[in-house]
């Protein structure tokens, strides 16, 4: 190894404070152990030192010693490795960084473990001399201290070890235990707060399962006004944002043209899963296909996008069928697999039919919308939007006009949707989710009403396609894969099946979310220079799921509202509302 | 001469459903009236919900024939065609149900059932429930979802009506106040309420009923009987009824058909039925030396 150190290398003087708090952090907790506890069971340990000590008696109080005694010496301890990190890193900076690291990792690792420790062993032997069981708090930080071993055994591989190219081109692995100890930090405290503060009543952990269904209750007015304000937001962000932010509203608004998109898909594949319960893994096929037929159309026919936008919804549709029409037959798991083969052979198909598709590179130069197929965005000229308008040029102005173009199909695919749930074959659609038995009994031709289910999702998901090879430009094959449909489902599963507020709120935490995640350089002041928070938006993605499935497992909007009432319009507890077999 | 031999609503010929090598349903034959109510008992196993299924397509019997008629007349014809050995032509008011999917029967043939193990659209609402089964009405009326969405008013005008029906079920069910609740939140009894209220939206014909007094109290088994006997009597309807509780099946039925071991074993009256030796020797039991002697006797 040369004296070139990486630029990225730790204990670097930007961190250089985050030592400085873990020491006050454990230097405090060691002495609240100790003041709470401690004092207690060196009393004890003491006294009991000249008697008859038997060493399970003897190993809480010891226990609680040594805690207090870590807890006190490792901020000591640190502050004297930082001392010398900084010395050496005068003389070599590759010392000084390993010896950072080493100062870090003292410090906060053995004054947590000596806090728990201390607090645990300290409490032990209070109960035990009181003669009473051990309370909340100790079992708390058991269980807290469990979870962070988990999390310890889970981050320390998945964020402390990264392989980078090293300067002789080979790979090197690169060592960053102070992020995994600030994320087993991150979990320790999590569990413990959420113990101290959520699942009160010594019960340490809430039992899992269905609780009691809810009765159903009257439609809060908010349903409403939530609705009306998340229109009201997106009619006018881009108006707000351009105006009063034009060095980055362009990108705010680009984001917002994505983030409606994935509204708009997810309202698709709601209808086929949230409505119809069939279980669609392969959603993104019609997405392709609209595309696809998009821009195809567009340079054999030369036909417009206004044009083509039917027609590729109508394409769809019908490959929807096609797709429907095999998969009648199948439920649950056997659906999934083969949805999810077909959304994999049109992607491949599309790849290697090389003379129409233009194979892995796809298709270029597709033709950008124009305004209603009247004006063109262009720079000045005849015809052009801005000459029409009187308007200064600027390439916003097609962006804008792309924001309004989805924000419309997006309404109207709610609007249709919301209609349809209204009528004779929406009411069929969920109630085939319910019980299919039931509905061929009663009359209904199941295989029908799927093969609808599945072709107006589809022609949705032909529409957005459409949307987006216009606005694309160009389109590759690689845009249509699996993680594309698994993010789709994601949405209407987070956003509660079958609900169309809860797919748009999904939508926005998920894909704005994410994007807002590149932009929080905030967190490298915490994390470190080198952190990325997007390279860990699949792991926060996880973490988001696990957390929406554990505290609303039928996701964001649980609650069914009612097509027809008699009389005042109450919404059906989720609790009660099947999510289909396939 | 008994009505259902005089004027029946269905003829069940030589039906047989066998599964792999188990025969569920043996050369069964037997009628139900027109305007009766009849009731198809036996003991565990001998394959009255098999019969039930094979009424209604959702099994497709192995052989046998199953012909509902609207229409009295529709049945000579049937014995025209029977006897000339040409294909019969169904159609009119004549209806080969084994040859039907179940979907049809019960559109077309307007043949409703209920289910043993209720089967509710639970997450629906009690009203949702009934406009389901209004479904081919309402397609129709709102020219199959295309006027629906456009909101033209012939699919209001129909929507309006499928809600009055609704209701008017509701309230002799005694199920009105509730009709904006979940399905699956109501009480057992008035989920079998609801289940044959669900069925007569459809405007059946002849309703098929699998045990509806299982799980009831003896107050809504009384009530059930009351029920039956009203829709039979209000809606010219036809009732074919499994039911174990006999109670039930020797009050309000007007033709007792018994079942064992997927043949029919006694059928007539609750009277004729009830002092039947082998219906007795099939529900109670004999001795296996005695059988013989029974069935002797029986037949000899």
């Amino acid at each position: 190894m040369t004296a070139a150190a990486p630029a990225t290398m730790p204990g670097q003087p930007r961190r250089a404070w985050l030592p400085y708090l873990a020491a006050a952090a454990g230097l405090v907790s060691g002495l609240l152990a100790l003041w709470a506890f401690g004092v207690d069971a060196l009393d004890r340990a003491f006294s009991a030192g000249g008697g008859s000590l038997d060493w399970v008696d003897g190993l809480a109080p010891i226990a609680a010693l040594l805690g207090a005694v870590a807890a006190l010496l490792a901020p000591a301890l640190g502050f004297a490795l930082m001392a010398a990190a900084a010395l050496a890193g005068v003389v070599s900076s590759i010392f000084g960084g390993l010896a950072g690291q080493a100062a870090l990792i003292t410090l906060a690792v053995p004054s947590g473990v000596g806090a728990v420790f201390s607090l645990v062993g300290g409490a032990e032997e209070r109960a035990a001399r009181e003669n009473r069981p051990l309370g909340h708090i100790p079992s708390a930080l058991r269980d807290s201290a469990f979870a962070a071993i988990v999390a310890l055994a889970l981050f320390g591989p998945l964020v402390g070890l990264r392989t980078t190219a090293g300067t002789a081109e080979n790979l090197t692995i690169l060592y960053r235990w102070g992020q995994v100890a600030i994320f087993v930090g991150i979990v320790f405290a999590g569990r413990l707060l959420l113990h101290l503060f959520v699942w009160r009543t010594g019960q340490a952990k809430r039992v899992a399962g269905p609780r009691a269904p809810r009765v159903t209750r009257t439609i809060p007015f908010a349903g409403y006004i939530s609705g009306a304000l998340l229109l009201a937001l997106g009619i006018a962000l881009p108006i707000f944002m351009i105006n009063f932010y034009p060095d980055n509203g362009r990108y705010v608004v680009e984001v917002g043209i994505l983030v409606l998109t994935y509204v708009m898909l997810g309202w698709g594949l709601n209808i086929v899963v949230g409505l119809a319960g069939l279980l669609d893994l392969g959603y993104v096929a019609f997405y392709g296909i609209g595309a696809y037929s998009y821009a195809l159309l567009a340079a054999h026919f030369g036909f417009t996008f206004w044009l083509c936008l039917p027609l590729a919804g109508i394409l769809a549709a019908f490959w929807g069928m096609i797709l429907g029409f095999p998969v009648l037959r199948l439920r649950g798991d056997y659906l999934a697999i083969v949805t999810l083969a077909f959304g994999e052979i049109i992607r491949i198909v599309l790849r290697n039919w090389q003379s129409l598709t233009g194979g892995p590179n796809g298709l270029l130069n597709i033709p950008r919308p124009s305004f209603f197929g009247l004006l063109e965005f262009k720079n000045g000229g005849e015809g052009s939007f801005a000459d029409f308008f009187g308007l200064q040029y600027s390439p916003v102005q097609r962006v804008i006009f792309l924001y309004y173009l989805i924000l419309g199909l997006a309404l109207v695919t709610n609007i249709v949707t919301l209609r349809i749930r209204r009528l004779p074959i929406g009411r069929a659609w969920e109630a085939l989710r319910e019980d299919e038995i039931a509905c061929r009994s009663l009359g209904i031709n199941t295989t029908n009403t799927k093969l609808t289910a599945f072709a107006i999702g589809a022609m949705f998901g032909g529409f957005a396609g459409a949307f987006f090879a216009t606005r694309q430009g160009s389109i590759s094959p690689e845009s249509f894969n699996f993680v594309e449909s698994a993010t789709i489902l994601a949405i209407v599963v987070l956003g509660g099946l079958g609900s169309q507020t809860g797919v748009v709120i999904a939508s926005i935490v998920m894909i704005g979310g994410v994007e807002l995640l590149r932009q929080l350089s905030e967190l490298k002041v915490l994390f470190g220079e080198d952190f990325d928070p997007a390279q860990f938006r699949l792991l926060i993605f996880g973490l988001v799921m696990v957390a929406i499935m554990l505290w609303r497992p039928r996701g964001l909007v649980s609650t069914r509202r009612p097509s027809v009432f008699l009389g005042k319009g109450k919404s059906v507890s989720g609790a009660f509302v099947k999510e289909g077999h396939g | 001469m008994s009505r259902w031999q005089t004027d029946p609503i269905l003829t069940i010929e030589h039906l047989s459903m066998r599964f792999g090598g188990l025969v569920a349903v043996d050369d069964l034959g037997f009628s139900a009236g027109r305007g009766d109510i009849t009731a198809l008992i036996g003991p565990n196993g001998a394959g009255k919900t098999t019969v039930f299924n094979c009424i209604t397509g959702f099994y497709k019997p192995t052989s046998g024939r199953i012909a509902l008629a609207h229409e009295p007349s529709a049945f000579e014809r049937l014995a025209a065609a029977t006897e000339s050995g040409r294909r019969i032509a169904a159609g009119g008011s004549l209806f080969l149900l084994e040859r039907m999917p179940e979907y049809e029967i019960a559109q077309k043939a307007r043949v409703a059932r209920t289910f043993q193990n209720i089967r509710l659209f639970g997450g629906m609402t009690v009203l949702e429930n009934l406009m389901v089964a209004q479904h081919n009405r309402l397609m129709v009326a709102s020219g199959f979802t295309v006027g629906g969405i456009f909101g033209l008013s012939a699919y209001r005008a129909g929507n309006r009506a499928a809600i009055d029906k609704a209701s008017y079920w509701l309230d002799r069910m005694g199920l009105l106040d509730r009709a904006d609740d979940a399905a699956a939140e109501l009480p057992y009894g008035a989920q079998r309420r609801l289940e044959i209220a669900r069925a007569m939206c459809i405007d059946p014909i002849l309703l098929c009923l699998d045990e509806p007094a299982a799980g009831l109290n003896p107050r809504e088994t009384g009530e059930l009987g009351d029920i039956l006997r009203m829709i039979r009597d209000e809606h010219a309807l036809s009732i074919l009824l499994i039911e174990h509780d006999m109670q039930v099946v020797m009050d309000i039925s007007d033709h007792i058909v018994v079942l064992d071991y997927g043949r029919k074993i006694s059928d007539g009256t609750a009277l004729a039925v009830r002092t039947d030796p082998k219906v007795i020797a099939a529900y109670l039991g004999v001795a296996e030396e005695e059988e013989a002697a029974v069935i002797a006797e029986l037949e000899g």
